[in-house]
């Protein structure tokens, strides 16, 4: 039981090395979602007038992006910013979004 | 802790993470890391922010937030509320009032926790790592968030160096008390006067500030004083941002009201008559003289030290925005030493602070910033109280060349002018005033 309890402790730490070896930040999907903050609102919830991003399902706004992106959707803007993300970048945004509270 | 230690890559620098989580708790005890962990596993420690504008509020908004209220912020700002720039061009051309502008900075503390204390910060103590008030008191920090803004230097326009010749030839570059008065001084012209705005060479805050407030002025006499001119004297080669879009505004819906003249470097001005005098160019006498007076960042940058740039911007590292000269402060807003391609804007003094808030809050932890950092950047002007045209970027990390560069491809400005975007502009000056303040 004993040397059971020292191997999950090694094993942690080697998984806890590897994660920083890797030198991505765990709070990576939340810092980039925040670069939307200023337009659709802290956390994904506007004040109006521009579109709540918070609670929107994770397809759904990867697919609003890349049509976007492909100039398939109109936009004023959307179609300049989109372009500046990584797709990986855009999905972290989308997911993150996605789990959080939608506006009531 | 010790395990992040045992990592055998870390792109920043182990050394530098040693140093700045010791230097971030404060005491030889530090060293274990994990002093800056409080019981629960939260993140603790004293931060100081600097400056209540858009960089500085939100800064300390996003500290708290991200650190689930584990360190405690300080904002130390002289203005009793928040009054913002972008959107201010609007009250010279009378379609908004000083109030549509003024945000409280109550909800800081009310749902947010963030201790603002009404007071000027005068000094910096880096070595005993404290902030002195103008009011008396020192403030202790682990890390100090400069957003300090900008000042004018006086300096370089002799006659304008007194108070009682600044209430006269106004900039009106600080929303204010000095955009009410330039506002009275329009609506005092006789019709058939002269508005005569000196545009310094860049850099200066808010690059298309200057042509947005043309825009406001001409639509604001194109309706009350029609034989009225706005003649705009340019220290730049061309205009700045949004070139083309602000010249067809200019030719069109302002024809025969604004001219535009580039090159124009003024030297200093003579208060009683009103007039601009230049490098090369002939003097130009006004009716409302109006000087945009070349800029650096505020006196508090020099103080502690972190002016490194001309003698007049902060050089920081785009990672954590903490200032490449002096350790455990971080400098945000118009005051930096910009990246390429970047504005000194409010919508990207906003930006710089959540970088350096996730850098601060990761730091206080005792772990790596995030290593790849991205800004960007949303920048409406007001055309006439509707109508609006937009510029956008996206900055990303360059990991070669160590800062944040600008994505080839992506970015650019509006097709023409539109009332949609104007319905959009709005929509931005609530939510970024939300997300800076509430």
């Amino acid at each position: 039981m004993r040397m059971l309890h020292i191997g999950l402790a090694v094993l942690t730490m080697l998984a806890v090395a590897t994660a920083a070896a890797q030198t991505t930040d765990p709070n990576l999907a939340r810092n980039l979602a925040a670069t939307c903050a200023n337009c659709h609102g802290t956390q994904g919830v506007s004040q109006g007038g521009i579109e709540s991003l918070a609670g929107m399902a994770k397809a759904t706004m990867i697919s609003k992006l890349q049509e976007f992106k492909t100039g398939a959707r109109p936009a004023s803007i959307m179609h300049q910013l989109s372009k500046g993300y990584t797709d990986e970048q855009l999905a972290l945004i989308a997911g993150w979004f996605s789990e959080q509270k939608a506006p009531k | 802790m010790s395990r992040l230690r045992s990592g055998p890559t870390m792109t920043w620098g182990r050394r530098d993470f040693l140093k700045s989580a010791a230097a971030g708790c404060g005491s030889a005890a530090a060293l274990a890391l994990s002093a800056c962990a409080t019981p629960s596993g939260g993140t603790s420690g004293k931060v100081v922010v600097v400056g209540g504008g858009y960089g500085g509020a939100t800064a300390a908004k996003y500290i708290r937030m991200w650190s689930n209220g584990g360190i405690d912020v300080t904002l130390v700002e002289p203005a009793p509320e928040f009054i913002s720039c972008p959107m201010s061009n609007l009250v010279l051309g009378g379609s908004k009032d000083m109030a549509f502008l003024t945000v409280s900075y109550d909800n800081l503390t009310r749902r947010h926790g963030v201790k603002v204390i009404r007071d000027m910060a005068i000094a910096v103590d880096t070595d005993k790592r404290t902030v002195k008030l103008s009011g008396g008191g020192d403030l202790s920090y682990d890390r100090l968030i400069l957003s300090p803004g900008i000042e004018f230097m006086w300096d370089k326009v002799p006659a304008l160096n007194n108070a009682d010749a600044q209430s006269k030839v106004l900039h009106a570059w600080k929303a204010g008390a000095q955009t009410l008065a330039l506002r009275r001084q329009l609506e005092a012209m006789p019709d058939g006067g002269v508005y005569v705005l000196s545009i310094p060479v860049a850099p200066y805050r808010c690059p298309p500030g200057p042509y947005e407030r043309a825009c406001q002025v001409a639509w604001y006499f194109k309706r009350a004083k029609p034989r009225s001119k706005v003649l705009v004297l340019d220290g730049n080669g061309d205009v700045t941002s949004k070139g083309p879009l602000f010249k067809k505004a200019w030719a069109d819906e302002f024809k025969g009201i604004v001219e535009y003249r580039a090159n124009h470097v003024l030297t200093d001005v003579d208060v009683a008559s009103r007039t601009a005098k230049f490098e090369v160019n002939d003097d130009v006498k006004a009716d409302v003289l109006n000087v945009l007076p070349p800029q650096r960042a505020s006196a508090i940058a020099r103080s502690a030290g972190v002016v490194t740039a001309n003698d007049r911007w902060c050089d920081v590292d785009f990672q954590t925005f903490e200032s490449v000269k002096v350790r455990n402060i971080h400098v945000l807003g118009d005051a930096i030493q910009v990246a390429m391609g970047m504005p000194k804007s409010g919508h990207m003094a906003n930006q710089h602070a959540k970088v350096c808030a996730a850098a601060v809050v990761a730091l206080l932890a005792g772990q790596p910033p995030n290593p790849t950092p991205v800004l960007n950047n949303t920048c409406y002007s007001m055309i006439t109280d509707k109508d609006s045209v937009h510029v956008c970027s996206v900055h990303q990390w360059d990991k070669d060349k160590k800062t944040v560069v600008p994505v080839a491809g992506a970015g650019g400005v509006s097709t023409a002018m539109s009332e949609l975007e104007g319905s959009y502009a709005f929509a931005w000056a609530r939510n970024i005033w939300a997300d800076t303040l509430a």
